[in-house]
């Protein structure tokens, strides 16, 4: 058990240096991203037509996560679509699925931080910035970033099987990602209000049991997926 | 026929339940009046549905372990009258807020998840029929199917929980525990569950073999 245990740790961390290298090599996915964010960000800005510390903070939350949900589905439905078919074979001789969906769940976990943080600050330096309690609300990007990487990972290897699989990655991925994306703008709403931090424990904790009933259902099924 | 002791059964019961159901004495209480009859209409569509989609992932795992294409259709079928159930248990609730809420809709997280969960079972018909290969579509629609119940199952059961809602046996308000004080609801209701839920297994059962007929027919086509 402790051999196998070692053995898909080792897996998963070579796979994520791959994913990581390539990344660097290419700079495809996350420049792409890069540009999506701030262009998205700057629509907005330019549409609301307001200047700085004129939005509603209820209206400055829930446009902060939107943008962030689709940033997040466009960049994790690449996961499995930028593979060529020949790399995905190579892959299916060597390693185990579940090493796979390990590596891609935390490489994605990554890319959505470093995008998520990147996002927030150059959306607070937009549209100005009327959050409290700043540590809380990194904490729900940081737990946002995870969630969104757990579930869109796997939603995009099922997308990645299909036809239209761009379209499917939005239409199978929204209605599962709703109740972590109502957790997290109430936890960020709290955040944003300076609210005391007991009063966001709930919100973290069912985030986090959210997190690890979907880590384990991937890593149970993912492997049926891989067959195919 | 003593196969077929069960749907008699189900009949018997939906007989009870709709007549009984409808001139038998409630409780007189203000705002519910005679609305608090849908509890034999409108709650056990929910129990029907859960335990109905619960056939559905049953039959999906059973497929990934051994893949067989009977098991693939009842979990789509099962997975077609969940979602019957599901609509028929959202307007039943829509026509009962409106009497009793003021509203169809009044933005209710109860009302909210119900409604998001229906669009997972719709996102899951949309990715059946995205696959032109019968054992591919099997096995990854069953993998979806299980993915979105364990993603249901927080929806349905903790984040209502978590919030204040209108709707009975929710954020302090009273469920049917706390109307029913002879017991004379719970006469109705549990048989009304049985009844609607086993209505759904006859449905899946007639239609699934439909299915597997017409597979034979292509087959010898």
């Amino acid at each position: 058990m402790r051999k196998i245990t070692k053995v898909l740790f080792k897996e998963v961390i070579y796979l994520m240096q791959k994913d990581f290298l390539l990344e660097w090599r290419q700079k495809y996915a996350f420049n792409g991203m890069l540009l999506y964010v701030s262009s998205t960000v700057f629509v907005c800005y330019l549409s609301f037509g307001l200047r700085s510390n004129a939005l509603q903070v209820p209206v400055w939350n829930a446009l902060f996560w939107i943008i962030l949900l689709f940033t997040s589905v466009n960049a994790i439905a690449k996961s499995f679509m930028q593979e060529n078919r020949g790399r995905l074979l190579y892959f299916y001789s060597i390693v185990s699925p579940q090493g796979i969906i390990l590596a891609k769940i935390l490489y994605n976990a990554c890319l959505m931080l470093v995008l998520a943080l990147l996002c927030f600050g150059f959306y607070a330096f937009v549209l100005g910035n009327p959050v409290e309690d700043i540590p809380m609300f990194l904490l729900s990007i940081l737990l946002g970033a995870i969630g969104f990487s757990t579930s869109l990972t796997m939603i995009s290897g099922i997308a990645s099987k299909a036809a239209n699989s761009s379209t499917l990655m939005a239409v199978l991925s929204f209605p599962v990602i709703v109740p972590m994306l109502l957790m997290l703008i109430k936890m960020s709403k709290n955040a944003m209000d300076g609210l005391e931090r007991s009063a966001s424990l709930d919100e973290l904790l069912t985030l986090l049991a959210i997190n690890m009933i979907v880590v384990t259902v991937s890593y149970i099924l993912f492997p049926y997926l891989w067959r195919s | 026929m003593k196969k077929n002791w069960w749907k008699i059964l189900t009949v018997l019961l939906l007989v009870f339940t709709v007549v009984v159901g409808m001139l038998s004495d409630v409780p007189r209480l203000a705002i519910l009046n005679e609305t608090i009859r849908n509890l034999y209409f409108h709650v056990p569509m929910w129990f029907g549905m859960i335990l109905i989609l619960l056939v559905s992932v049953v039959y999906s795992i059973k497929y990934l372990r051994k893949p067989s294409i009977k098991n693939d259709i009842i979990a789509h079928e099962a997975a077609k009258v969940g979602i019957l159930f599901g609509v028929l248990g959202i307007v039943t609730g829509m026509e009962w807020a409106k009497f009793t809420w003021g509203e169809y809709w009044s933005n209710d997280p109860k009302q909210n998840g119900a409604a998001i969960g229906l669009l997972i079972y719709f996102a899951y018909l949309v990715l059946r029929s995205s696959f032109a290969e019968q054992q591919q579509r099997a096995r990854i629609s069953a993998v979806y199917n299980i993915f979105a119940f364990a993603a249901l199952i927080p929806l349905l059961f903790i984040l209502p929980r978590l919030t204040d809602s209108l709707h009975p046996g929710n954020g302090g308000n009273p469920g049917f525990n706390a109307y029913d004080l002879d017991s004379s609801l719970r006469m109705v209701f549990y048989p009304a569950v049985l009844g609607w839920t086993l209505l759904g297994v006859w449905i899946i059962n007639v239609k699934s073999r439909l299915e597997l007929l017409r597979q034979r027919i292509y087959e010898n086509v």
